[in-house]
């Protein structure tokens, strides 16, 4: 029964509003005296799911708006106000529906985001392929993806290569190659090609599932606004309570008592700051960009310092090897060969760079190299075949008494003139040679930094671990306020902490694992990272999935337009509470008119965020011009 | 301890929120109750010897939620 009836609530709705169209209409042609009944009629059928409701809530003894309507409207019975029991319950009805609809729609882009999720693989076990539910796919399972398929779990490609479009985990539309070796990621689309991969992560490990359960906590996360709303209505609801029974003690008027409490429930105010950062997230995810929650939206809107970590973040961090100096008669390939043996096992870029080249040139680096040390920041130690190795800058040879004598010296500062990293290598504590290596700047990063000080960031600096000719070229290009450079990670995590001593609030845009430690200490931290690490995923409060800077300043803008947004909404809310209740007291709303101010400003609110769901409209201007041009 | 989470039809007023989790949270067995209102789920950490799912599940129904 009750069942039937809330799946036929539309009907209802439909049915009251229908019936009291009717008896008004009757009443201009005169036949007034149907009138009433059929607001009874009207009024009864839109009761039915108001009062279950109101009786579920208090045979649990919990207490609920639709309580308080429901006396409301027998109250409204009882003195033959038929008009306005049966407006209030319809308008009380259609408020929620109309509620539930545009809720939906702020919601909508979240749940766009999870109709993504692939619902079959197919799998080769034991030579044969089938189709098998998602769920099934297990860890080292091999998987085939033909052309316009998903990908049902992240893993590597085995085989085969394709344009993949990754818009569901970066927001960028653009197709990208993949071929044997590239990761591939669950919920991304195969535009063309054919792939067979090995499936690495399965079910709610995979960077989709964690996505979605990082939106959804975020969205759920309340802002300080938020918790001062709580404490606020904590204070606020039995307030009004006692208010409305200081009315009734004075006026003995029932109805006007429980219209006041009706009239003050604080819906738009309780609803109007979490549907803007519900918006203001989706709108986020929807463009590659996961921000973490309430908070960090509104700590981020206040950011007034930016600190760029400069490789990989202002520039590429792909970075190429652009020359080889070698010393005392040594040959180049085998330089490198060795390099390239110690360098495998860094992590760091410059290393990885190196290694790259060596096998760009085919060059076997297979041998293990003993006695490794890496020194963070300024580069590695190891043995080869007995020799003792060292691959690094300035200070790594300085602090081992490595000669750098002057000619090498000036080599090495012409090289870094030109924008090149030159890596020092000695064998044998003796100077042999300097790799350079350069890394370009990325082409939305001047962009990206001219919208950050239009929106009102006033210092933007750069931290690197760079040498500091590099570091003065990339800040002049951007025109940054400040660098700093050959910095360690701790330099870097120092000086975010005296910045924020200072007094800014300071957002620290990074990647990488020798960026967390600065990212993790500023106040709001930002990860960049195709696909996104976990780690910069669990340490970072902004995630940029799409690897560009274009969607920091994104971010930024949208953190100010949602913190906007929500102050519209508190505003408004509170305003339209207070002239309710003195409209209630001074007899000029009634429990009708009061329902249609209540549930218009709950729409209102709603309405308001859901602007936020269409923010940055330019960029997506382009990206439909775009498809025109393909369909044309 | 178990932790389950039920998906609820779309919930609307927020008030829904205090009477769900305030009825629950006063239910024996129960940890803590939050509702994810924004993706209309229910997130539920329980005593297993105390109170088992579907009773946790007849307890929303009963405050007039459909669990999905």
């Amino acid at each position: 029964m009750i069942r039937f009836i809330n799946r036929n609530r539309n009907k209802i709705i439909g049915m009251s509003g229908l019936i009291i169209a009717t008896a008004f209409l009757l009443n201009i042609f005169g036949l007034g005296e149907y009138k009433a009944m059929l607001l009874i009629l009207a009024t009864a059928i839109a009761s039915i799911p108001i009062f279950i409701k109101a009786f579920q809530a208090l045979r649990m003894k919990a207490f609920s708006i639709e309580l308080l309507v429901s006396i409301a409207v027998i109250g409204a019975l009882v003195i033959g106000e038929y008009v306005e029991s049966a407006v209030v319950t319809f308008l009380f009805l259609f408020g929620a529906y109309l509620e539930g609809r545009t809720l939906e729609k702020t919601r909508s882009s979240l749940k766009k985001l999870i109709e993504m999720a692939p619902q079959e693989a197919e799998v080769i076990r034991n030579e044969q392929t089938r189709m098998i539910p998602v769920e099934e796919v297990e860890k080292g399972d091999r998987i085939l993806i033909r052309s316009g398929g998903k990908v049902p779990v992240d893993g590597r490609i085995l085989t085969g290569h394709a344009l993949l479009n990754e818009a569901t985990i970066t927001g960028e539309s653009a197709p990208v190659m993949k071929r044997t070796q590239d990761q591939v990621y669950t919920g991304t689309i195969v535009d063309e090609g054919y792939i067979e991969i090995v499936a690495e992560k399965v079910g709610a490990d995979t960077t989709f599932a964690k996505i979605i359960e990082l939106v959804e906590e975020a969205q759920e996360t309340k802002s300080k606004t938020q918790k001062f709303l709580d404490r606020f209505a904590n204070v606020y609801t039995p307030a009004v309570v006692i208010l409305s029974i200081l009315v009734f003690l004075i006026t003995k008027d029932i109805l006007l008592s429980v219209t006041f409490l009706v009239v003050a429930c604080p819906g738009a105010l309780v609803i109007g700051a979490p549907v803007s950062n519900v918006a203001g997230i989706g709108n986020g995810a929807r463009n590659g960009v996961l921000i973490k929650g309430g908070e960090v939206m509104e700590q981020f809107s206040k950011v007034d310092t930016v600190v760029f970590d400069k490789t990989g973040t202002l520039t590429k961090g792909k970075p190429e090897v652009t020359d080889i100096h070698v010393m005392n008669g040594m040959e180049e390939n085998l330089f490198l060969q060795m390099a390239g043996v110690v360098e495998k096992v860094s992590e760091h870029h410059l290393g990885q760079t190196i290694v790259n080249e060596a096998k760009r040139r085919k060059l076997d680096i297979d041998h293990e190299p003993e006695d490794i040390q890496v020194v963070k920041g300024n580069g590695i130690l190891a043995r080869v075949n007995g020799m003792p190795l060292i691959i690094g800058n300035r200070k790594l040879m300085e602090t081992h008494g490595i000669k750098i004598v002057e000619e090498v010296e000036e080599y090495a500062l012409g090289r870094e003139k030109l924008g090149n990293t030159a890596v020092f290598a000695a064998i044998n504590n003796e100077m042999v040679g300097i790799i350079s290596i350069a890394d370009q700047i990325r082409a939305d990063a001047l962009e990206a930094v001219r919208e950050l000080r239009e929106n009102g960031v006033k210092r933007i600096l750069m931290l690197t671990g760079d040498n500091r000719h590099t570091a003065r070229r990339v800040s002049e290009q951007l025109g940054l306020d400040e660098y700093h450079a050959e910095l360690l990670p701790e330099d870097k995590v120092r000086f975010v902490k005296k910045l924020k001593e200072e007094g800014h609030i300071v957002a620290m845009a990074g990647d990488g694992i020798n960026d967390a430690p600065a990212i993790a200490n500023a106040h709001i931290g930002i990860a960049m990272g195709k696909g996104g690490t976990d780690i910069s995923m669990e340490t970072a409060d902004v995630v940029l999935m799409a690897d560009k800077l274009k969607q920091f300043s994104h971010a930024y803008s949208l953190s100010l337009a949602t913190i906007r947004n929500m102050k519209q909404n508190m505003y408004f809310a509170v305003g339209v509470v207070f002239i309710l209740l003195a409209g209630v007291l001074f007899g000029n709303v009634h429990l009708a008119s009061g329902m249609f101010i209540h549930e218009a400003s709950v729409l209102l609110v709603i309405v308001n965020a859901m602007r936020l769901l269409r923010f940055n409209k330019r960029n997506k201007r382009t990206s439909m011009e775009e498809q025109h041009l393909f369909t044309a | 301890m178990k932790r389950v989470v039920f998906q609820l039809e779309p919930l609307t007023c927020p008030s829904c929120i205090k009477k769900i989790e305030s009825t629950l949270n006063k239910t024996s067995g129960i940890q803590s109750a939050t509702v994810l209102f924004n993706s209309s789920k229910v997130r539920v950490e329980f005593d297993e010897q105390d109170i088992s799912t579907e009773q946790i599940s007849k307890i929303i129904t009963k405050l007039g939620y459909e669990v999905r």
